[in-house]
Parts: C-alpha cells; structure tokens; sequence
C-alpha cells in the first residue's frame, strides 16, 4: 500500500480508527437500519408474505384509525404501562430500602428477589396461568374453595385479566430494579445521614429530605427502562393467553401481540408494519423524554 | 441412530458422486412439513420405503415448528432454496398458487377424471382449471370422545345418539364440591379448540341452517337456525351447567386428566390419547341434531410440488408424491399418525370403517363438510369472541351472532376483494 506510507500520523490514526469502527458500523447498518428502514416502506405497502407488494399508500395507517380493536390494544398498552411502572417503582424501593438495612442473611436475601428476573417468562407465565385457574387445577381458587370464598375468574373476565397478567410480570421485573436501588442508596455519601443524626432528624425526613432527592438519577432510570419493559410486553401476555391471544375479547392484547398476530397468523405485512411504526414512534417519545429529564438532572 | 447415519453417508456418497462427475442418476429432492411427532415418525417410514423401491433417488425431509412453517417455506422456494415436495394446509392453496409457490399436476399422471373419482369428494377443493394442485395422504373428521370409566361409574350403557341424550349424558357426568364449583365436567366446551368447527359446520346444519352461502364468501348463520345452535351450544354451560368454557385450561387436559366425561375432537387427537397412562376412553359418531341430521367437518394437509423442482427432481418428485398418495401409504399414515385415508378404497375397507376407534371417523367423513377458510385463525376468533361476549359480559346471543357474522364477513370481503 503505497498510498497509506505517504500519510501523515494523524491521517493513519484515522484510517485505524475507521477500519476498526467499519465492524459495529456495518453491523449496525444491517441489522439495525436496514430492516427499520425496511419495516417503514412496508408500511406503504401490501404485502402477504407470499405474494408481490403493492404500493397503497397510506392505507395501512387509515386502516389502523379506524380499527377499534388497535384503540382497545392502544389503551391496554397504556393501561400496562400505568399501572406497572408505578407499582413495581413503590415495591422495589420499599424492598430495596428495607433489605439495604438488613445484615442477616443479606446476599441470601438479595439473590431470591434476583431470581425471578433470571428465570424464562415463559416458564414463569405458564405456571402463573396454572395458579389462576378455576378449581379443580388452580393454585389460588383451590385456596379461596377451600375457604368457602367464591371463586375469581381471573384470566376469564375482561376485568381481571390484565392485572392477573401484569402481577407477575411486576414480580419478574422486581430483582433488578431492587438492585439498582440499591446500588443508588449506596451511592448516597453517609455524611449526609450523619449530619441528619447530630440535628437529630427524624426517619420521614430523612428519606424525603434526603434519600429520595438524592435517588432521583437511579428513580429516572428505572422508571424510563420500566416504561419501555411494559410498552413492549409481550411473553406474558402471550403465554398465558395462547389460547385465545390477548384475550378475552381483546382485554389483555398489547401492541407487540397485535403486531405479531396480523403478521404472523393474518400475514398481512403492510399492515403489521404500520403497527410496528406506531410503537417505534411511541418507544421514540419515551425515550426523548428520558434524555429531556436526565439532561435536566445533570445541568442541576 | 443408524437411520441418521446410513442417511447421512448416503447423502454424502451422492454429493460425491455430483462432484465427480459420474453418470450415477442419484438424484436427491427435499420435503418440508411442520413437526408434529407422528407425522415426521410416519412420513420416516414412508421416505425408507419408497427409498427402497427407488434406488436412484434419495429423499431428505426437514420439519419446523408450526409457527414458523408458512414464514420459512415463502421466504426459500422464491429464492431457489427449500423444498421440492411441500406440506400445506389445504386453506393455503390459494395463497400458494397465487403467490407461484407450487405447480399445477401434470395430468397424464395425476388425471383429474380418475382422482375425482378415486378420493373422498372433499378433495376436489384442490382443483383449479381441470388441474390437481395438490394431494392428501390423509384426512381428518370429528368424533365424540368419551372416558369409558366415568360412563361405567356413572352407569351410562352407550355414548349419546343425538343432541337431547348428549345433555341427559353430560348432566350424569357432571360433579360439583360442596361450593357448587364444578370439578368434573359432562363435556368440555371451548370455542378456541375444535368447538368452532363444531358449531359452524355441524350444529349449524342440524338445526336447519347453512353457515355460508356463496361457496364459502358469504356468512348465512345469522338466522333462526344460527341462533337455535348459538343457544344450544352456550345452554350447555348457562343453562344446563355440564360444562366451563377454560376448564382445566384446555379442553384436551380436561379429557386426559380423567375430569371430563366427552369431548369433541378431531382424528389427529387418537395418538396423543393413547399416551395417556391410566386414561380409558372410546369414541363415538357425533350425535345427530333434533330431526336425526348427521354432519361433520373434515380438514386435511396436502402435498405439493413447488415451482423450485425442475428437470430430474421434477420427475423424482411426481414419483413420490405418487406414492404419498398411494393405498400404502395411506395405510401407513392411518397407523402411524391415526389420520384418515383420503380414498374411499382403502378408508372403507372393512378392517378400518369398523374398527373400533378410527371406524366413527371415517364414517363421518361420508357426511362431512369442508370449511373453505379466508383465515382460519381469525375466522375462530370471531367465533370464541361470539362466545366470550355471551359468556362474559352477558350479550344477547342474538345481538353476539349479529356482530360475529359482521365480523367474519368482513374478513372474507377483505380475502376475495
């Protein structure tokens, strides 16, 4: 390579640089990019997986208006979302809160609340799903039978069923969460709270004076990567309606389930890309909103 | 172990043999169908005897799970990859033909006139223009099956003969607690399993209707008859309290695990039957409606040759698809995979039209109906949403079977725009 002798360093640097960085580059390129730009064209186009496409225009994103079935999955996703984020938020910070001031057995502990997170959704679900069960199979009705309590229609009731399914989803997602506050609660230096002590400062105002202001950073995260967790949730929801998907009568159906039913058991592509452009722009807001908030937190 | 091995040294002998030229005629051609234990076992035994008849050629078969199975073999055979033979269902056939999947049988060896004849007359959806597309080995109907223990401890001599003793057997079968919970249902129900086919094609038609009308484009189910079958149907929960739509969370569970006196389903369901320790169980035609109409619903897989196989695979491929569609092989498939045989000539014969578990199928598939489906699993869906709104939020049936019709109409209007 005569060419590359003549450069200067700073020239040859940059050349390394760019033959290293060509790897997640292209990476990126195509797998990433491409198939996102991809999924964008489909949306404009009908396509049933066998067939040609066909050019619609804006179609699929008419279609999508007026379909009362993505409005219902529309509020679902939402109602996952409002639901979860804050009851996991409250559940993990108050184990997190309680468990970091424990001494006994404290890594035993730590690794049970770790564990759901570490194990297969869907194992997780389907035995969920078995405990929801009416009597004679399910764990909890066989308890309220045995009570004489009336049974609760869990899964089978257009009421319940989506709390039934995010309860465990919330479990799952638990073990991290409690790690990560944590990890905020260590970080906080232990002179403020010495401080507290001489003033002679009270619990209460200790935790909202201090701990919570100054947790803020760690709350932001785990409540943006929540929020993605449940605008995205699938497995659950799936696993333990597989049956009648999202069901009954579309209560429980998430945007990603939808998604997945029209292109993989309506194969209607176009449409199911229309769909998958909705999320993105969705998952697209949250996310400025997280970098808003968290550039907010850095200028204070 | 050995199989695995002598086909894959077989396989590499006629890569080999490609490779150097020779002028062996080994040609090899591939088969793809959706994994399901008995079908891959049974299509095994199929590939070593034809292999066996035919020296020259080798076959070599790959399965998917059955969620993947339509996605890959659209995304190969247009790239030049995939199958030479293929497994589709026979809803499918349009979308395979439009989107030039699968090519039509040259009719000097599949002659229409004699397969018309020969096959049960539910085949000829396959025809297009005087032509086959595609062939069954076998074909599946619906049966009554019930748990000989329960009927025994119940004191119940034979299975019901028509609707009315189909409630009368089902209330004898049913246990409650002491809560009044049911723990042991007279028969499952649940429209997400093959109640849909059920109530569409054959309680439809006994009480005087016809679902569609149109070839299949038009929903018809919206009258008295229609109604009459919704109401029977949701009665058996509602108003007779045999039945929990969820109970044990799928009805085939309920059947296996002893909690359930009957159970409608299809002729693929007898394998996984037979591996059920402990569990003692016959079957039965399904009961006649109240004027003593019979009817059935019948579906089948067919096998096709893709617009990928030319030249010497072409020819290797008509060989065994020839086969596939023989009297032994469909022999075979019945005792492998306990699926039906798609002719008369071999379904009919004594040994099977009598035999004690197979005999109830294939004698519905004398009076059985085949659904031409837009979209199965939405056309199922409207269906168990039909059933949901009733059972759940307490709509009128007739107010449900409006909205379901609506529904499904929708979906055909948007298949046959």
């Amino acid at each position: 390579m005569p060419g590359y002798k003549n450069l200067s360093i700073r020239q040859k640097q940059i050349v390394w640089a760019w033959a290293f960085l060509a790897v997640p580059v292209v990476f990126y390129v195509v797998i990433r990019f491409y198939p996102t730009g991809s999924a964008f064209v489909t949306s404009f186009q009908e396509w049933n997986l066998l067939g040609t496409r066909a050019w619609t225009g804006l179609e699929n994103y008419e279609k999508l208006w007026n379909d009362p079935v993505f409005w219902k999955v529309f509020r679902n996703t939402f109602a996952y979302l409002i639901i979860g984020t804050p009851f996991s938020l409250v559940i993990s910070f108050v184990i997190a809160y309680h468990l970091d001031k424990t001494r006994f057995m404290h890594g035993f502990l730590r690794m049970l609340y770790f564990l759901p997170f570490m194990t297969s959704a869907v194992a997780m679900a389907w035995i969920w799903r078995w405990f929801y069960q009416p009597v004679p199979v399910g764990l909890f009705n066989n308890f309220l039978a045995s009570l004489g309590i009336p049974q609760i229609e869990f899964l089978n009731s257009t009421t319940n069923a989506l709390p039934s399914i995010l309860a465990p989803a919330v479990w799952a997602g638990l073990g991290f969460q409690v790690i990560i506050f944590m990890a905020g609660l260590r970080a906080i230096p232990v002179t403020y709270y010495e401080a507290a002590k001489i003033d002679g400062v009270g619990w209460w105002t200790v935790l909202t004076r201090i701990t919570l202001p100054l947790l803020k950073p760690t709350i932001v995260f785990i409540v943006v990567f929540s929020s993605i967790g449940f605008l995205r949730i699938f497995d659950h929801v799936f696993n333990m309606t597989t049956n009648n998907p999202g069901g009954p009568l579309n209560s429980t159906k998430p945007l990603v389930l939808m998604i997945y039913e029209t292109a993989f058991s309506d194969f209607d592509m176009g449409y199911a890309a229309a769909q998958t452009v909705v999320l993105f722009t969705i998952l697209l807001v949250v996310s400025l909103l997280q970098l808003w908030l968290l550039r907010g937190d850095a200028t204070k | 172990m050995f199989k695995l091995l002598r086909r894959t040294a077989l396989g590499g002998m006629t890569a080999l043999a490609s490779l150097i030229g020779s002028s062996a005629m080994a040609v090899e051609i591939e088969y793809w169908q959706y994994f399901f234990d008995a079908r891959v076992d049974a299509m095994e035994q199929l590939i070593e005897k034809f292999e066996a008849a035919n020296p020259d050629i080798t076959v070599k078969m790959t399965h998917f799970p059955y969620a993947d199975y339509r996605t890959k073999v659209a995304a190969a055979i247009p790239a030049g990859e995939g199958p030479d033979v293929v497994q589709l269902f026979y809803g499918w056939l349009n979308d395979y033909i439009e989107a030039d999947l699968i090519q039509p049988l040259p009719t000097d060896v599949f002659d229409p006139a004699r397969i018309d004849e020969e096959f049960f007359p539910m085949v000829q959806a396959m025809k297009r223009d005087d032509a086959y597309y595609a062939l069954p080995t076998a074909v599946r109907s619906l049966a009554l099956f019930y748990n000989t223990r329960l009927f025994d401890e119940a004191g119940i001599e034979a299975p019901p003969a028509t609707l009315d003793e189909l409630v009368e057997t089902a209330k004898k079968l049913t246990k409650l607690d002491g809560a009044g919970n049911i723990t042991q249902v007279g028969i499952t129900t649940g429209m997400t399993a093959q109640d849909h086919h059920w109530w569409r094609e054959v309680l439809v038609r006994q009480f005087g209707g016809e679902p569609y009308n149109d070839d299949y484009k038009t929903v018809n189910y919206t009258d008295d008859a229609g109604l009459a079958a919704l109401n029977f149907y949701v009665g058996l929960e509602k108003d007779h309290k045999v039945t929990k739509s969820g109970f044990m969370d799928e009805p085939q569970a309920a059947f296996k695990g002893n909690r359930a006196g009957m159970h409608i389903d299809g002729s693929f369901r007898i394998g996984s039957l037979n591996k059920v320790r402990g569990l003692k169980w016959a079957v039965a035609e399904l009961p006649a409606g109240p004027d003593g109409t019979k009817s059935n619903y019948s579906s089948y897989w067919v096998n096709g040759i893709t617009t990928k196989a030319t030249g010497e695979k072409y020819d290797a491929a008509l060989k065994f698809l020839d086969y596939l569609t023989s009297d032994e092989a469909m022999q075979v498939w019945l005792d492998v995979v306990g699926e039906l045989p798609a002719k008369p000539s071999v379904g009919m014969i004594d040994a099977n039209s009598t035999h004690e578990t197979y005999g109830p199928f294939i004698k519905g598939l004398a009076y059985a109906n085949t659904t031409k489906f837009a979209n199965e699993s939405a056309q199922r869906q409207a269906m168990v949403d039909m059933v949901g709104r009733i059972d759940i939020e307490g709509q009128d049936p007739a107010e449900s079977l409006a909205a379901a019709a609506s529904e499904e109409q929708k979906i055909l209007d948007d298949y046959y725009k």
